[in-house]
């Protein structure tokens, strides 16, 4: 079950399960608001793949896939940037605790690449002090369009 | 060649399997691991397996997948046999690139002459 909540300032709030389909849903939604806004087709890509990254972690991690466990999502999208806050109800986690997937002795461990590839295509990820909301921006490159 | 419900076109000439990815989106947890199975089911006979993987139609990835590919590498390099990836298309070669993976996996632009490169 989705709840839509519409809050102040085009603020989106929105509770969802611990499902990856539920996640995708929404995600779909959001992303047809960030091309509305005019995101260039990288910049979209680039959201998606943070946002598929932070919902997996929040529902496969944070929330372990449990029912009684929800996601909420804070989202807000204008012509200069969308911003996005995802949480759980897990414990959370300490993101300074997770290796460098990117040095050598890292290179092969399957794990650990979320983190890293959000911090690549967004321009600011961070985390509460509990470590279960994670706060992701994507600032829309005006500059394409004035060229 | 492929099962029922399978994520994957196989070709199997010559000792070289070429593995086309059906799916646009490689995401989430269920279809990656269904993918890791069945490679694993296509070489765990062979001795020293020659393995292609085609990204042509794969336009989005997630760190679970490359985790997936990692094992599959891992697994035909114990076997002493060779990996290649090809028609990564720009996006996913730069998800590669920032994660160093490209240093990691074979990467050619085309099932020639990622063939090729195979059948040395």
């Amino acid at each position: 079950m989705i709840n839509f909540v519409t809050g102040e300032h085009l603020l989106k709030k929105i509770i969802i399960d611990s499902d990856l389909d539920q996640a995708r849903q929404l995600e779909e939604q959001m992303l047809v608001d960030v091309a509305q806004h005019g995101f260039s087709e990288a910049e979209v890509f680039a959201i998606k793949l943070a946002l598929e990254e932070a919902f997996a972690n929040a529902i496969k991690h944070g929330n372990s896939y449990d029912a009684a466990k929800k996601v909420q999502i804070e989202y807000k999208v204008d012509s200069t940037q969308a911003s996005f806050c995802i949480a759980d109800d897990g414990p959370g986690f300490k993101p300074c605790a997770v290796p460098d997937p990117t040095v050598d002795e890292n290179l092969e461990v399957t794990s650990g690449r979320g983190l890293m590839l959000m911090r690549a295509y967004m321009d600011e990820v961070s985390y509460n002090d509990r470590g279960n909301c994670v706060h992701l921006v994507k600032r829309r490159q005006i500059a394409d369009e004035v060229a | 060649m492929a099962a029922e419900g399978s994520r994957m076109k196989v070709t199997i000439n010559d000792g070289l399997t070429i593995v086309t990815l059906a799916d646009q989106r490689i995401l989430d947890e269920v279809s990656i691991a269904k993918i890791g199975d069945e490679i694993e089911s296509l070489i765990k006979d062979q001795l020293s397996p020659r393995l292609i993987i085609d990204f042509t139609n794969v336009t989005n990835m997630s760190s679970s997948a490359l985790g997936m590919l990692i094992t599959v590498h891992k697994r035909i390099r114990e076997k002493n046999g060779t990996l290649v990836l090809c028609h990564i298309q720009p996006a996913i070669a730069e998800i590669f690139k920032i994660t160093r993976l490209d240093e990691i996996f074979t990467i050619s632009t085309t099932v020639d002459v990622a063939s090729e490169v195979a059948q040395l």
